[in-house]
C-alpha cells in the first residue's frame, strides 16, 4: 500500500488541493481509506490527519471502514420508490444474502442505499464500485448477483447493465442543433469580447442553476476584479433529486458546455478552469477526458487557443457524494480538497472563489447556452421566452408519465402544456425544482415556467392520484437531514429535528398542536440557516401544508397529547421475557379524548 | 464625518472593514453568540447573532458593516428564533447542568438564562457522545460540544497547533483530536494552551479545578451574560 499511495501522491502533484481525488483512488482500490494510508498522506501532503479524516468521514462515497469488493448502492430517490425501489432492494439483499446497510461476511458485497444518482428517467438505479447501473428489475438482479458471487470484474460484466439513455423527447433552441466545434469561440473573436459579452447582456441569460443570477453581471464583475489570477468553474454536481439534464448535455453536448467555459476564460481572463462532476457520474469520466484531448489536439484548449493568444485549460474534478456542493461556495471547498461547506458570504466567489482567486461558477446549461449566444447573438435567445425570463429552460422529467426524459421549453409555458407533451394524466400533483422546490397541485397548471413564476433548475417529477403526499415529504425530508453538512445550527439539528416530527405525524403518532409545532419549526429552519439547503430543507413540507392542510390533520390522533413513541410496542421485549400476552401486560398509549 | 448604521434605531459608528457584531460591540450593544469570539477569525456558524439588516437575516460576527443599513436586533421575533436555536443546541447533545463543573461559568447556560429559555422545546436527541479522560490534566466531554469550533481556531490561531477538528456531516458531527490513537493524551496539547480554556460550554475543562471558584460565585451567578461579554470581551464598555 505504501508505493500505490507514494505513487498517487506524486502523480497528484502532493498537492491537497487534489485530495479528493486521492482518496477515490485509494476507496477504489481498497474500499476504504485505511488509517495507514491517512497517516502516510498527511505526511506526503504536509497537512493534518484531521483535514484528512474530516474529509473521509463528509463524503458518502469514502469510508474509513471496509466496504465490500463489490459495493452496491441503490439510489434513493422518489422516482426509485415509484418504481418499487423497496422491494427490489430486499430481493437483492437476499439474492445476494447481505444486510441493506452492512458487508457481507465474506467481505465479498456491501449494499446500501445513495441519494438519487440521477437516472430518474431509467430507474430503479443503482452504482456499483462507483459505476452507474440502470432499469433494475428481478432479472437484471439475479445477473448481477450472479456476477458478484462468481466474483467477475467489472470489465467483464454486460455492458447493457451499464446503458445509460439520453432520452432527448422534445429538444428546443438549444438541444436542436449542435454547433460546430470552435463555431462559438470563432465568433466571440471575430466580433470582439467585451462586444460578446454585451451579446450575453442582451441576451438576458440567467444561470441555470436554479438561482438565476444575471450570467453576463457575473462575468463582468469577474473581469473587473483587481486580481489577475481567475478561474472558471463549471458545475456538474447535479444533486437536486429529479435533476439529470447535465448528465445529458455532458454526454451528448459537451463540446458547447466546454466552449462555454473557454469563451467564459476569454472574457473574465482565466487560464484554469474546472468541471465539477458529481461522483454518481464516473461513467462519463472517460468520454469527457477524452473530448478535452480532442479540443487540445484542435487548438481549442491549450496554449494559444484559436492563435488568439488566449491560454485555457480545464480539469476535471470529481465530488464523492455530497449534495451541499452543489453551492457554490461548498463546491470551491470541495475543489480545494475540503468538506463542502458553504462559505460566508460576503466575499462572494467572484471576488474570492478557488483558492482565494475571483472564480466565475456557472451550471453546464448556463455554459451551453452561452456558447450558444455566442455563435448566434443575443437577439436569438431573448427573442425567446418571458420579459423577466429569457431563453428556454431544459426540464428533467420523470415519475408517473410514459415518456421521462428530457424537454426544452421556452420561458412561459404552462405546466400543462408540458403535462400533455408528456402524455401525463391523472395526476395529483408536480415537484418542480427538486425537493428544494415546490409541490403544486392539479389546480395549478396554468402557471408558467419562468422565474417569476415557478423557476426550477430544471427537477420536474410527476405524481399521479395512486401517491401519497406524506410519502413524498417523507422520502425528501429524510433526504435533507442526510445532506445537510452541519455547519450551522438551525440546518444542522433543524432538519434532523423536521425528520423526527415528521416522522411522529406520518406514522400517526402525532397529536393536537404537533402539525402546528411542525410548521413553526420549518419556519425558524427557512429563515435562520446559513445556506440555501437549510433556507429550502422545509419546502417540502411548507408547500403541502399550504395546499393539503387537512392531509396533515388527518393524520393526528384525537387527543390532547401523545408520547412520540409506541408505548405498547415498547413492552413487547419485557412481555416475551416474562412469557406474558394477557391484557394486564398491555398499556394503552393514552386514553382518547372523549367529546 | 463618520459612518453609521442604524441598530434598533439608533445611530451607531462603524469603521471601515468592522463587522457589525464589531460595531455594535465598540458601541456597548450586545448582540448574543457562541461560536463567535473577538480574538478570532468569526465562524458564522451557531447563527444566535443573526440579526435583520434591511428586512434580510445576516450572521452579525461575519457580515461587514456598511453605509445605510438599518438593523434590528432586540426584537421579540429575533429572540424567540434565539432561543429556539439555543434550545436545539441543549437538546442535540447531553446538557445536564445540575451535573456539570462548569456550571454558572457556561455560555451556553448564561445564553440560555439571557433569552428566558425556560425548557428544552424540542425532543432530546440522547446521542451517544464520547468521554476522553485520557489527558492528565484536561478532560474533553463531547456530550457538551456545540461545534462552536474555538478550540479548533484557538489551537491554530493562537497556540501554533493543530489539536482539534470538526469532522462528519450533518448531525453525526464531531470533535476529533490530531493523534494517530485518536486520544487526547497523544495530542500536544499542553493545559496552559489557550484552546484548553475557550470552550463556552463544559465539553472542554482543567481537571482538578472544576470547583476552586463555589457554585453562586461564578462568572453568570450574579451578571447576566450581556453584560460580562461587553465587560470582558470589549473591556472599554465595562461598568
Amino acid at each position: 500500500m505504501k508505493q500505490f499511495i507514494q505513487n498517487l501522491a506524486e502523480k497528484n502533484g502532493y498537492q491537497a488541493s487534489h485530495l479528493l481525488q486521492i482518496l477515490k483512488a485509494i476507496q477504489f482500490r481498497y474500499h476504504y481509506v485505511p488509517e495507514g494510508a491517512i497517516e502516510q498522506l498527511a505526511g506526503l501532503l504536509h497537512i493534518p490527519r484531521t483535514r484528512i479524516i474530516s474529509v473521509v468521514e463528509f463524503y458518502s462515497f469514502f469510508h474509513s471502514y471496509p466496504k465490500g469488493q463489490y459495493e452496491l448502492l441503490i439510489s434513493d430517490s422518489i422516482t426509485d420508490h415509484m418504481l418499487d425501489k423497496i422491494n427490489l432492494t430486499a430481493y437483492l439483499a437476499r439474492q445476494l444474502k447481505v444486510a441493506v446497510g452492512g458487508v457481507r461476511e465474506d467481505g465479498l458485497v456491501s449494499l446500501d442505499n445513495t441519494s438519487c444518482t440521477g437516472m430518474c428517467d431509467q430507474g430503479p438505479a443503482g452504482m456499483v464500485n462507483g459505476h452507474a447501473l440502470t432499469k433494475l428489475d428481478h432479472a437484471r438482479i439475479d445477473a448481477i448477483a450472479d456476477l458478484i458471487n462468481q466474483q467477475k470484474p467489472l470489465a467483464e460484466w454486460p455492458a447493457e447493465l451499464f446503458q445509460v439513455e439520453d432520452n432527448i423527447r422534445k429538444p428546443g433552441l438549444l438541444l436542436t442543433q449542435q454547433i460546430g466545434h470552435g463555431a462559438a469561440l470563432r465568433a466571440a473573436f471575430k466580433r470582439g469580447l467585451p462586444e460578446t459579452l454585451t451579446e450575453i447582456e442582451q441576451s438576458g441569460l440567467r444561470g441555470r442553476g436554479g438561482a438565476g443570477f444575471k450570467t453576463a453581471m457575473k462575468w463582468r464583475f469577474c473581469s473587473e476584479e483587481a486580481q489577475s489570477e481567475r478561474y472558471v468553474v463549471c458545475n456538474a454536481d447535479e444533486g437536486e433529486p429529479g435533476t439529470f439534464k447535465d448528465r445529458v448535455l455532458l454526454n451528448s453536448y459537451a463540446h458547447q458546455v466546454f466552449e462555454g467555459m473557454t469563451l467564459c476564460a476569454a472574457i473574465i481572463g482565466a487560464k484554469q478552469g474546472f468541471l465539477y462532476l458529481r461522483g454518481e457520474y464516473l461513467h462519463l469520466l472517460d468520454k469527457l477526458q477524452g473530448i478535452l484531448d480532442e479540443r487540445r489536439k484542435a487548438g481549442l484548449l491549450g496554449s494559444n487557443i484559436l492563435r488568439e493568444g488566449l491560454d485555457f485549460d480545464i480539469e476535471i474534478r470529481m465530488g464523492a457524494g455530497a449534495y451541499i456542493c452543489g453551492e457554490e461556495s461548498a463546491l470551491i471547498e470541495s475543489l480545494e480538497g475540503k468538506p463542502g461547506i458553504p462559505r460566508n458570504r460576503p466575499p462572494y466567489p467572484v471576488t474570492q472563489g478557488y483558492l482565494g482567486k475571483p472564480t466565475v461558477v456557472n451550471n453546464v446549461e448556463t455554459f451551453l447556452a452561452a456558447a450558444g449566444i455566442a455563435l448566434n447573438g443575443g437577439g436569438w435567445f431573448a427573442n425567446v421566452g418571458t420579459d423577466k425570463s429569457k431563453g428556454t429552460k431544459i426540464l428533467s422529467i420523470s415519475g408517473d408519465c410514459p415518456c421521462p426524459g428530457i424537454y426544452e421549453y421556452p420561458f412561459g409555458t404552462s405546466i400543462q402544456s408540458v403535462l400533455t407533451d408528456c402524455g401525463a394524466n391523472d395526476v395529483l400533483g408536480i415537484q418542480i425544482g427538486g425537493p428544494s422546490g415546490a409541490f403544486i397541485s392539479n389546480q395549478e397548471f396554468d402557471r408558467k415556467l419562468a422565474f417569476e413564476d415557478l423557476a426550477t433548475g430544471g427537477s420536474f417529477i410527476i405524481f399521479n392520484n395512486s401517491r401519497n403526499i406524506l410519502d413524498i415529504v417523507h422520502n425528501f425530508t429524510h433526504f435533507f437531514a442526510h445532506e445537510s453538512c452541519g455547519f450551522c445550527t438551525p440546518c444542522r439539528v433543524g432538519t434532523s429535528l423536521l425528520k423526527k416530527q415528521l416522522d411522529k405525524i406520518h406514522e400517526g403518532h402525532g397529536s393536537a398542536g404537533d402539525v402546528a409545532a411542525l410548521e413553526e419549526l420549518c419556519r425558524l429552519v427557512k429563515k435562520q440557516s446559513h445556506c440555501g439547503l437549510g433556507q429550502t430543507a422545509a419546502n417540502p413540507i411548507l408547500t403541502t401544508l399550504e395546499r393539503y392542510p387537512e392531509l396533515y390533520q388527518s393524520r393526528l390522533k384525537k387527543i390532547s397529547y401523545e408520547p412520540g413513541f409506541d408505548l405498547d410496542g415498547a413492552l413487547e421485549i419485557a412481555r416475551r421475557m416474562a412469557n406474558r400476552t394477557d391484557a394486564a401486560a398491555h398499556l394503552a398509549q393514552v386514553g382518547e379524548d372523549h367529546e | 464625518m463618520s459612518k453609521t448604521i442604524t441598530i434598533d434605531s439608533k445611530a451607531i459608528p462603524f469603521e471601515e472593514g468592522q463587522t457589525i457584531m464589531e460595531a455594535a460591540a465598540a458601541a456597548g450593544i450586545y448582540i448574543p453568540h457562541l461560536c463567535h469570539h473577538p480574538d478570532y477569525t468569526p465562524h458564522g456558524s451557531c447563527k444566535l447573532c443573526n440579526v435583520k439588516v434591511n428586512g434580510r437575516v445576516c450572521s452579525a460576527c461575519t457580515f461587514p458593516a456598511m453605509e445605510g443599513q438599518e438593523i434590528l436586533n432586540e426584537t421579540k421575533e429575533l429572540n424567540d428564533d434565539r432561543r429556539k436555536i439555543t434550545q436545539m443546541l441543549f437538546v442535540e447533545g447531553n446538557h445536564l447542568c445540575p451535573g456539570c463543573e462548569k456550571s454558572g461559568n457556561c455560555k451556553l447556560q448564561a445564553v440560555g438564562y439571557y433569552l428566558n429559555m425556560l425548557d428544552n422545546h424540542f425532543v432530546h436527541f440522547f446521542a451517544r457522545r464520547n468521554l476522553d479522560a485520557s489527558h492528565p490534566e484536561v478532560l474533553i466531554d463531547l456530550n457538551r460540544c456545540i461545534f462552536c469550533t474555538l478550540c479548533v481556531r484557538a489551537s491554530q490561531q493562537k497556540d501554533g497547533k493543530d489539536v482539534f477538528a470538526i469532522s462528519g456531516r450533518g448531525i453525526n458531527k464531531q470533535l476529533i483530536f490530531n493523534a494517530e490513537s485518536g486520544l487526547l493524551k497523544d495530542t500536544d496539547l499542553e493545559a496552559t494552551d489557550e484552546a484548553a480554556h475557550i470552550c463556552p460550554t463544559g465539553a472542554i475543562l482543567i481537571k482538578r479545578t472544576g470547583y476552586h471558584v463555589p457554585i453562586g460565585e461564578r462568572i453568570y451567578d450574579h451578571k447576566q451574560i450581556d453584560q460580562v461579554s461587553l465587560e470582558t470581551e470589549h473591556p472599554e464598555h465595562g461598568k
